[in-house]
């Protein structure tokens, strides 16, 4: 249950952009969570709410987009779909891989008003 | 009106644990975060370590637990410091709480200090805590799909301990099995079978945090 403690981070994040921005109300929330985070999207949503109540952000839509896990090999620099959590390139073997997507964990934008 | 942010939501954890990580790398100490589900034998393997190490290494231990001062209590036998850190029910240690800890240490002694996480397989994966390693515990107990289930905690260890394979005949934990997925996952980890029981693979394991703590070391002169 460590959504709680994302919640805080996201509301946090949200609040300080929201007092730059002068905004009087928050409407929505774009989230990027990787596929290997391991995060429950609804349990995320419903602590930021229960959080957010009584600030700007109260009863703004939150929507999360879960990227794919992408890796990148980093000895023919082929970009492959990570199946089934093999971190081996498909094309030359290679154990060297970079992971280019699939581990966001974060506040993309806001719709403020 | 639409505004980007891009802001990772860890950013503040993050930036925590980068400053403990400086802290204590310039205080020449070697931090590992170890972790693994209830039970797999984290303060075991710890026990164990001390015993083996304490006259080589001037090490220190930060347990993490929801509640009690039960391992503290265990590793305080051990003659070395120890501090307790309780979550009050929370899943992990962050930064903060690891932070506030290091105030009960001191650093001008120390060459290793191990950071003994919550049991848990999930939520500590997510969170630095300033640690140059993490190391992650499996025992034969828990069976062998556990990599594939929880494959964050798995892919961000530099080193996976496979515990208790006294008692391998006694289940049907699959072996090549476990390592296949973990070398999948996470090729570059090294993997060291042992057990805390017979002490069988504990030198191979000494020796590999012994070489982490001196390549750190040497790296700093």
């Amino acid at each position: 249950m460590h959504e709680m403690a994302l919640a805080q981070g996201i509301l946090e994040i949200v609040l300080k952009t929201a007092v730059e921005q002068r905004a009087s109300k928050v409407t929505s929330i774009k989230l990027l969570i990787g596929q290997m985070i391991q995060v429950e999207p609804e349990c995320l949503t419903f602590g930021f709410e229960a959080l957010a109540m009584g600030t700007v952000a109260e009863g703004a839509q939150v929507t999360i987009e879960i990227t794919p896990l992408i890796g990148q090999c980093n000895s023919c620099g082929e970009q492959f779909t990570v199946e089934k959590y093999c971190f081996i390139c498909p094309l030359c073997n290679s154990t060297s891989i970079v992971v280019v997507s699939g581990r966001e964990l974060a506040v993309d934008y806001l719709e403020v008003e | 009106m639409q505004i980007k942010v891009m802001t990772n939501i860890l950013d503040r954890n993050d930036q925590i644990a980068g400053e403990i990580h400086e802290r204590l790398s310039a205080a020449n100490i070697f931090v590992v975060n170890l972790l693994g589900s209830p039970g797999c034998g984290k303060t075991s393997l710890l026990e164990k370590t001390i015993a083996s190490l304490k006259d080589e290494l001037s090490m220190a231990v930060i347990e993490g637990d929801l509640f009690t001062a039960k391992d503290a209590q265990r590793i305080e036998q051990h003659g070395i410091p120890v501090v307790q850190i309780n979550t009050s029910g929370g899943c992990h240690l962050d930064a903060n709480m690891v932070n506030s800890a290091l105030e009960a240490l001191d650093l001008e002694k120390l060459d290793l200090i191990v950071i003994e996480n919550v049991g848990n397989l999930v939520c500590p994966g997510e969170f630095k805590i300033g640690e140059d390693v993490k190391v992650t515990i499996l025992s034969t107990t828990e069976g062998e799909d556990k990599p594939l289930k929880y494959p964050t905690i798995f892919k961000q260890a530099s080193a996976v301990i496979l515990n208790k394979v006294d008692l391998l005949p006694y289940t049907n934990f699959d072996m090549p099995a476990a390592i296949h997925d973990i070398t999948s996952i996470n090729p570059q980890a090294v993997i060291i079978e042992i057990s805390c029981q017979t002490n069988a693979g504990l030198e191979l394991w000494c020796d590999w945090l012994k070489k982490q703590v001196q390549m750190k070391q040497a790296r700093s002169i």
